[in-house]
């Protein structure tokens, strides 16, 4: 072998018996029209803010899941996208007094910009290197943070007010808010299933499958994995900003490095490089943290053994064993 | 009359901290030919097909394709050149279909498609002719499947129709037979030959009968250094040839 070989961790979690290309091309549409009516009527039974966080997570893990399972790029500090976001969000809103579509806005530019320089930096490496480089970056991102003042240290941002969509739609309502984040969820899965289905998306996964040979048929790798880590930096800002809206709060925990490690355990569990296994992941993962909160600090270990069941059991995630098992590609 | 040559090398070497791998190459390579490059195991030549597409940088050397100096040129500018590489270890792309294989080098007629915002249907354009491709090496019964789902014998000839899918003006095969059975390698052989017409083909190859076969010329590498040069009868009967051989059959 004369290539330095890499294993990407797509590679890593190849399904071993790989599902069959042609897909109803309607169940997709079908799962989304059900998801759909599910979260429509969802507030009946749940609690709005318990569906909120969920679906910020889902989101924010949609996002991720673009980057690791259609570019193949294991980012270990994806927080920082969500988190800075979520600051930028809720300083706008507070103390610029934007209202909550400017200030999602802005939070999305936040995560693109940053998605952009620190990108740019880390696909000049590969594999665990990549993922080392956007660890390290997301690092000092954090240390900014607790120095800025903006950020307000330990306290964070506090009771960011939600304000009037457009001006005119109070979100102060937990109910009105929800369905504005379920727009924007939707929106945002839609966009998505939009870039892996498009031919961007084409070439992308051709890249994740075999990087050489992509390369070797003319295309620059590089630009397109910048061009992912991009897009799915802004989704995560759009993650982020929502949820500052939602808590009112943007604090040091939205950028942290377990909250990086979180997402990819909410991609893993629910089945990476599927459309929907980040959502279910990341209803998986809250509704253990919400139900099981009285545990305090064992929540960690129990997600961690899951994590490691997870792993061992079902590398494919919820998701990816379903498909499997139906042999369709979800 | 002087000779048009498409590809050709001078002075190209390429040292892995110490060790020469490849010394001092001049290769030419006529316009229009099928030229074989050979030696024994270890000799360089998958290294000088990673050295002629910048999958590697030259030590030293420079290369000039089509009187354009690429030797700074990137791998990916080198594709857009027309100077196509295949891979000596089967290069597909396993979880796309064998279609989407071949359409994804088609793709590349629109540009760099960084269109992310619009339905993947637009490439159902090329989907024809990605059958046709698909059927001259006899893979159209198969345009569903996943690559990884095909043999050995046929992710090569996977490999083969996405290479020609990009209507390159040169081709460099590295070992396109190695691992077929004699049917897969009369087939093959036979799709070079056609797909030789209206370019040119540089190819390493083992298989002696396939080259005095299919081959104009042949080159014959050793130790990272060229040893023999000329057509299959010529160079065969070549002593420091058999030397070579005979002596890395003893290595
Ligand atoms: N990336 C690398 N780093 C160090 N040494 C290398 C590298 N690539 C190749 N070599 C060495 O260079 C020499 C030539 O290797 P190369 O793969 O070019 O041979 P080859 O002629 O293609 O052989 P084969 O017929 O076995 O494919 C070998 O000794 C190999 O070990
Ligand atoms: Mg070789």
């Amino acid at each position: 072998m004369t290539m330095v070989q890499h294993i990407s961790p797509a590679q890593l979690a190849k399904p071993t018996n790989p599902p069959r290309a042609g897909l109803p091309a309607s169940l997709y549409g079908r799962l989304f029209i059900a998801l759909t009516a599910v979260l429509l009527v969802a507030p009946l039974a749940l609690y709005p803010m318990f569906l909120m966080t969920l679906l910020c997570f889902a989101l924010f893990a949609c996002a991720f899941n673009l980057l690791l399972g259609y570019g193949g790029l294991l980012s270990f500090g994806h927080a920082v996208y969500f988190g800075m976001a979520a600051y930028v969000t809720g300083h706008a809103a507070k103390v610029w007094g934007l209202g909550p579509e400017l200030s999602v806005l802005l939070g999305a530019l936040t995560g693109a910009g940053l998605g952009l320089a620190f990108g740019a930096l880390a696909i000049r490496r590969q594999g665990i290197y990549f993922s080392m480089i956007t660890l390290a970056l997301a690092q000092m991102a954090f240390f900014f943070c607790l120095q800025a003042t903006f950020t307000h240290g330990e306290d964070g941002i506090q009771a960011i007010p939600r304000g009037h969509l457009f001006g005119l739609i109070d979100l102060s309502d937990d109910r009105v808010l929800y369905y504005v984040v379920l727009a924007v969820f939707l929106a945002g899965l839609l966009g998505i299933f939009r870039i892996i289905h498009s031919p961007f998306g084409q070439v992308l996964k051709a890249i994740r499958e075999n990087e050489p040979r992509a390369i070797s048929l003319g295309y620059n790798a590089q630009r397109y994995k910048l061009a992912v880590f991009v897009l799915s930096s802004t989704i995560a800002g759009v993650a982020g900003g929502m949820k500052a809206l939602v808590f009112q709060l943007a604090t040091l925990t939205d950028v942290h490095w377990t909250m990086s490690g979180e997402v990819v355990l909410m991609t893993l569990v629910g089945g990476m490089g599927t459309v929907f296994g980040p959502i279910v992941g990341a209803a998986v993962i809250v509704t253990m943290q919400n139900y099981l909160a009285h545990l305090g600090a064992w929540v960690t270990v129990v997600q961690g053994a899951i994590f490691v069941a997870c792993v061992l059991l079902f590398r494919e995630g919820i998701v990816g064993v379903i498909a499997r098992h139906l042999r369709w590609r979800l | 009359m002087p000779e048009d040559y498409i590809l050709a090398t001078e002075g190209l070497s390429k040292s892995f901290g110490g060790f020469n791998a490849v010394t001092d190459v001049d290769l030419k390579v006529r316009r229009g030919a099928i030229h074989a490059l050979i030696g024994p195991n270890g000799a360089g030549k998958t290294t000088c097909f990673n050295l002629l597409t910048k999958f590697l940088v030259p030590t030293a050397g420079r290369i000039q394709y089509n009187g354009r100096d690429i030797t700074r040129v990137s791998s990916a500018g080198i594709a857009q050149f027309g100077l196509v590489r295949s891979f000596q270890i089967s290069a597909v792309f396993p979880h796309l279909t064998v279609l989407e294989n071949v359409r994804v080098a088609l793709q590349r007629q629109r540009g760099f498609s960084f269109d992310f915002w619009r339905s993947e249907k637009v490439l159902r354009g090329y989907d024809a002719r990605a059958l046709e491709l698909l059927d001259e090496v006899g893979l159209a019964g198969d345009a569903d499947r996943n690559a990884s789902e095909l043999s050995y014998g046929r992710k090569r000839a996977l490999e083969l129709a996405t290479t020609l899918a990009l209507e390159p003006d040169m081709m460099l095969l590295d070992e396109p037979m190695a691992g077929m059975g004699h049917e897969d390698i009369d087939r093959i052989s036979t799709l070079i030959r056609k797909a030789a017409a209206g370019r040119t083909v540089l190819m390493v190859e083992h298989n002696l009968s396939v080259v005095a076969n299919l081959c104009d010329r042949i080159t014959v590498l050793a130790r990272g250094r060229i040893l023999a040069e000329g057509d299959y009868a010529t160079v065969s009967g070549d002593p420091r040839v058999i030397e070579a051989y005979i002596g890395a059959g003893h290595a």
